[in-house]
Formats: structure tokens, C-alpha cells, sequence
């Protein structure tokens, strides 16, 4: 009881806390009343069939959307933060980025770094840091739009750890990465590259919440899953304890089943009846 | 060839100028030199439309003395000049010059904010009718600033006209923005065609003030509607020079949010931009300076669509670079075509809204070719 105490202070400081968060687009109610929290360390993955509100969720703690309930970050409502304060605190992903000029990959990342105190210099070295972290090593001169879309997803996700490059700030508060399918357009082999990424950033000490399509990936990557359906928390907890088939199979609304992957010895989720 | 090719291309043309700058994709240094040669090339043109005219004037002679005169305030044309040749520059080229520099400066500066607030590279005040609603209050004073107005005019003196087109234009763009742009995206095709039709509506009310003029105001009128730097005199840029050059120091303010936009209106907010601020920003200025510009100019189309689109293809769209050059080259592009619409047809001459006309509509053409089937218009 008492230890149970101690980390719901811990959380309301450090994490990320989710209370009774409504969201309403124009007059429809698009999420309602959903209730979770996350740790720094730890990838939290939000999946659900689609439209189930998992972006829309994502956008409200992220600042964009405003939303009834509490999201507080760090101890801190979002509603109340500008943009900037929630800057330093956080990256967002968003699932389109289409750009209106013709910026360079360099250009476009150099958004993300937003501390104006850093010389041209280190900001250039950190551009090429983080474009080899995304496995596009080289690519800085390259005109973005000519990109293809996963390319251009990797581009983003190099802004976006170029602004909250440290997982941990200097005076000891975590940082976090909001991503809203990151590895949606990019192939297998990338789809790990990036996942390892952001758990890497976890491990650190940084916190990442996901919106996942891919329930493989979220079995390998995730610690804690929320599971929304039409809108609604269906299920949150530790993966092991949200992964079950029943659970699944509902919140999908489709027969899917768990087994062991023959080779690797890993969890797998396919659907039960094959074609 | 298709688009990306060209981009393609484009970006190892600029190679050329530096290969560092292609290979770390920073067009930083190549921006800072192209301005470097704008400033210069803005002094040059500023020298020549000095000297060129019906009547040549020694300017390299005049130019110290015009410096003395700004310490030491008096009459009549200083020794060692002829009063002639005084009172052609300072009472009918260097106004004309320096207006020509602070419309050429405004247009284009508002041209690239507004394209960067609309995300679309043919956002441009002229097309989309915020110049035509700067108009209709500009042309308000015109006709009635001697009968209904003219408590108002008796109250704000020169900047009644000014004052009242940047009205006329923010109400525009204020539409502009509520029609053409939902959750964020502005739609090029409602955004065009909303400018058709705000710029019929005032174009509509217009008439009915020119059908309510005498001969002298049809006169004012019809002048000042073809764009013009000819009636130029020191009231003007007095008029015009305060809402321009606020324009102008408080534009670089703008710039980071700008170029935060290019990601998107959430994206940029997720970078720190405060975006509803950014625009209410953005709006405001591009309608002064537009305001500003048609009251003392009348209609000068494409400046604000040539100029940046140049730029953009050269420095890139970073708007921390792109907006300083803008004004530069919108300043010497606007003092050369001025220059030549007083030389070609001398002594009589040709209104310069024609001849920036006749290079902008091609150019605004071109931009829609090469963009057709990217933009889904």
C-alpha cells in the first residue's frame, strides 16, 4: 500500500498522467473518459482498430486538440503549457508530413533544433548524428520532397529527436517522444531500425508513447499497452497482462490468436483462420 | 521531366555555387552572399534611376551635398550644382526612388509572408484580391474624402488613405484566410477563386464610387488604379514610409515561425511556434504594407509572386533569409521597372503596373505548369 503511495507521486512528477481525458472534435465526441499513465523508461504503445480515437488522443497530449479530464506531463497540465515549454519537454511525430516549399533534409531537420544558442556548427554535426541514427546517413542535401514517403517519415523522426536529443534534460526531468505510427510506410528491416530507436531512447531515461498499427511490433517493443476501442480505454497495463487473445480479438472485433514464433522463440499474434 | 527531376537538378545547379553548402544541405552561406550582392545591387539601382532620365544629372556630384543638407537644412540648390539639376533629384527622382524602394520592398516582403502563411507559393496580395480590397478603401478617400469623409481626412491628414486601404486589405485577407483554410490547409483552388470573387465584390463597389465621381476624382482614380510611381513626392513617402518600414524591422520576427509552418500548423506548434499568433501577425502586416503600398502606388501586380519565387529557387525558402532578400530584390526590381516606364515612351510615360503586368502574368503562368498535378488544382 505504501509503495503503491509512493509511485503515484512519483508519476504525477515524472510521467506522464492521463486522467479522465475527453476529446471532442466540433460536437462529436471522439474519446471519452480514457484514463492511463506512463513512465520514463518505458514504451508505451497505444493500438486499437482504426478510429478508435488513438490519434485524436495522441493530439490532445500533444497541445493540439483541447480536451476535458487532466493530461499532466511532468506534473504539469499540457492545456496550460505554451508551446514553447511544451517544446523542451517533447517531440511529436505526426503520421503526414507533407511540406510546402522545397527544403533540403538538412533544412527540415534544422526545424527541430530549436535552441537558438547552438552554433551553425554543432547544429550541422548534429543533423548528420541524427540522420545516421535514422539510417539515412548522406542525405542531408537531399531535396525532401524528392524523398519517398518512409524516407521522408525517417527524415521527421530526425527533427524530432534533434529537438529532444537528450532523453534526460539537464536538471534531471525526463523528455518524450510522441509518435503517431512512426513505422507505418517503412519496411521490416526499418520498422526495427526505428523501434529499437525509440526504445534506446527509453532505456535512457526518456519516455515514448506510440500509436501502433502493427501488434507484432508492439509484442517486441512495448512495456505498457493502452487498447482503445470506439474511443473508449478498453484495457491498460503491463503488455503481458493487455497482449491476450480474448482481448485483442475484441478490441480488433477479429478472430486473432497468440502463438510462439517457431525460430526466434518470440510472441506472435495472427489471425486464426489464416485466409 | 518531371518534378522531382528538376528539383533534382536544381539542387546540384546550386552546387555550384558552393560545394559545401550542396553536400551539408545548408544554403546558409550562399544566402548570406546573395544578399551581400542585393544590397549592393540595391544601391546601384537606386544611383542609376538617380541619373536616368530625359534630363542626365551628374550623381556622384550631388550625393555629398544631398548628405550636407541633412546636417545643414537650406534653401535653394547647393554651390557647385545647378538648380536645375536640384531641384530633378530632390523634388521628383529621389522621392520617386526612395518610393519605389519602400512599394518594390513591400510587395515582395508581403508576397513571401504570404505565401509562407498559406503554405502555397501563389498566395500573392495582388492575386488573391487583398490588394483590390486595399483599393476599394484607398479609392473611398479618393472620391468622397472631400464630402462624407472629410471629418475623417480632416482628422488623419495624409494617412487617411493609407489607413483606410490596409482597412480595406485586412478585412480581405481576414476572409481570405476564414474561406480558403480548414483545420490548417488552405485549399489553392477556394483560395483563388475566393480572391475572384472578393475581387469582383469590391471591384463592384469601386464602380459605384466611380460612378459617383466627378471629372477630377475619375482622373485620380483611373491613374492611381493602372499602378503608378509617377505622382511621387515627399507626402507620399512620408504617408506610405512609417507602416512600410514597421513592417520591414518587425518581418524578421516572423521569419522562425514561418519556417516552422512549412512543416504544418500542428507540426509547428509541436516546435514552440505559437501559431495563432504567428498568423494574427502575419495578417496584420501583410495588409499594412499592401495598404501602404496600393495608397501611394495604386495596383503594381506580381511583384510579390516574382521576387520570392526567384529567391526561393536560389537561397531556398528559408524565410530568415528569404524575407531580407525579398525586400532587397521587390526594392530593385520595382526602382528598374519604374525607371523604365518613365525612359521607354519619353517624355510621356507608361504606368508601371502595365510593365510588371507583362513580366509577372508569364511568370505567375509558368509557376502553374510546373506545378499542375503536384498541387491537385
Amino acid at each position: 500500500m505504501l509503495h503503491q503511495k509512493v509511485e503515484a507521486t512519483d508519476q504525477s512528477t515524472t510521467g506522464l498522467l492521463v486522467d479522465h481525458v475527453g476529446v471532442r472534435i466540433g460536437s462529436t465526441p471522439i474519446v471519452n473518459d480514457v484514463s492511463f499513465h506512463a513512465k520514463p523508461g518505458e514504451v508505451l504503445a497505444i493500438i486499437g482498430p482504426s478510429g478508435s480515437g488513438k490519434t485524436t488522443l495522441l493530439r490532445a497530449m500533444t497541445g493540439e486538440l483541447s480536451y476535458s479530464g487532466h493530461v499532466l506531463l511532468g506534473g504539469l497540465e499540457i492545456g496550460d503549457l505554451p508551446p514553447e515549454a511544451q517544446a523542451q519537454m517533447r517531440g511529436v511525430l505526426p503520421q503526414l508530413s507533407q511540406i510546402s516549399f522545397p527544403l533540403t533534409v538538412s533544412e527540415v531537420i534544422g526545424l527541430g533544433l530549436i535552441d537558438r544558442q547552438q552554433k551553425r556548427r554543432d547544429r550541422l554535426v548534429r543533423i548528420t548524428e541524427a540522420l545516421s541514427k535514422v539510417g539515412l546517413a548522406g542525405f542531408e542535401g537531399r531535396n525532401y520532397q524528392d524523398l519517398s514517403g518512409g524516407e521522408q517519415q525517417r527524415v521527421q523522426l530526425a527533427r524530432v529527436l534533434c529537438q529532444v536529443w537528450e532523453p534526460v534534460a539537464d536538471d534531471g526531468t525526463p523528455r518524450w517522444l510522441f509518435l503517431d505510427e512512426p513505422v507505418s510506410s517503412l519496411d521490416i528491416k526499418h520498422q526495427y531500425q526505428i523501434m529499437r530507436l525509440a526504445a534506446d531512447y527509453a532505456e535512457r531515461g526518456g519516455g515514448v508513447v506510440a500509436v501502433m498499427h502493427d501488434l507484432n511490433l508492439t509484442l517486441t517493443f512495448a512495456d505498457r499497452v493502452l487498447v482503445m476501442r470506439r474511443g473508449e480505454n478498453l484495457a491498460f497495463g503491463a503488455r503481458e497482462k493487455v497482449m491476450r487473445t480474448d482481448l485483442l480479438s475484441r478490441a480488433y472485433d477479429f478472430p486473432l490468436t497468440l502463438t510462439k514464433c517457431a525460430v526466434a522463440g518470440a510472441p506472435i499474434v495472427v489471425p486464426v483462420t489464416g485466409r | 521531366m518531371s518534378e522531382s527531376t528538376i528539383s533534382a537538378r536544381k539542387i546540384r545547379m546550386r552546387s555550384w555555387f558552393g560545394i559545401a553548402e550542396a553536400r551539408n544541405g545548408s544554403r546558409e552561406q550562399l544566402a548570406r552572399a546573395v544578399i551581400a550582392v542585393l544590397v549592393v545591387a540595391t544601391a546601384g539601382t537606386m544611383l542609376a534611376s538617380l541619373a536616368i532620365g530625359p534630363i542626365s544629372v551628374p550623381v556622384f556630384d550631388i550625393l555629398p551635398k544631398i548628405a550636407t543638407r541633412l546636417w545643414s537644412p537650406a534653401e535653394g540648390a547647393p554651390e557647385g550644382v545647378s538648380l536645375r539639376d536640384w531641384v530633378v533629384v530632390m523634388d521628383i527622382r529621389l522621392p520617386r526612388v526612395v518610393l519605389g524602394a519602400l512599394v518594390g520592398a513591400a510587395l515582395a516582403v508581403s508576397g513571401a509572408v504570404m505565401q509562407g502563411l498559406f503554405r502555397n507559393p501563389l498566395a500573392d496580395p495582388g492575386i488573391v484580391g487583398v490588394s483590390a480590397g486595399a483599393g476599394l478603401g484607398a479609392a473611398m478617400f479618393i472620391v468622397l474624402g472631400n464630402t462624407v469623409l472629410s471629418p475623417v481626412v480632416a482628422l488623419l491628414g495624409i494617412y487617411a488613405v493609407p489607413l483606410a486601404a490596409f482597412l480595406g486589405g485586412l478585412v480581405t485577407t481576414l476572409l481570405l484566410y476564414r474561406i480558403g483554410t480548414r483545420g490548417g490547409m488552405t485549399s489553392v483552388a477556394t483560395l483563388l477563386l475566393a480572391g475572384i470573387a472578393l475581387g469582383a465584390l469590391t471591384g463592384a463597389m469601386t464602380g459605384v464610387l466611380v460612378y459617383v465621381a466627378d471629372d477630377q476624382e475619375l482622373r485620380d482614380l483611373q491613374f492611381w488604379g493602372l499602378g503608378s510611381l509617377a505622382g511621387a513626392n515627399w507626402e507620399k513617402v512620408a504617408s506610405a514610409a512609417p507602416i512600410i518600414l514597421l513592417m520591414l524591422v518587425s518581418v524578421p520576427f516572423l521569419a522562425r515561425g514561418l519556417n516552422g509552418l512549412t512543416l504544418g500548423e500542428a507540426a509547428a506548434s509541436h516546435i514552440g511556434v505559437r501559431v495563432q499568433r504567428l498568423k494574427n501577425l502575419s495578417i496584420l502586416m501583410v495588409a499594412g504594407a499592401t495598404g501602404a503600398s496600393v495608397a501611394v502606388s495604386g495596383g503594381i501586380g506580381f511583384v510579390g509572386i516574382v521576387v520570392p519565387h526567384l529567391l526561393r529557387l536560389t537561397i531556398g525558402p528559408d524565410h530568415k533569409y528569404l524575407l531580407p532578400a525579398a525586400a532587397l530584390l521587390g526594392a530593385i526590381l520595382l526602382i528598374a521597372a519604374d525607371t523604365l516606364s518613365r525612359t521607354i515612351v519619353s517624355p510621356a510615360e507608361l504606368p508601371i503596373g502595365i510593365i510588371t503586368a507583362f513580366v509577372g502574368a508569364p511568370f505567375f503562368l509558368w509557376i502553374l505548369l510546373r506545378k499542375r498535378g503536384l498541387t491537385g488544382l
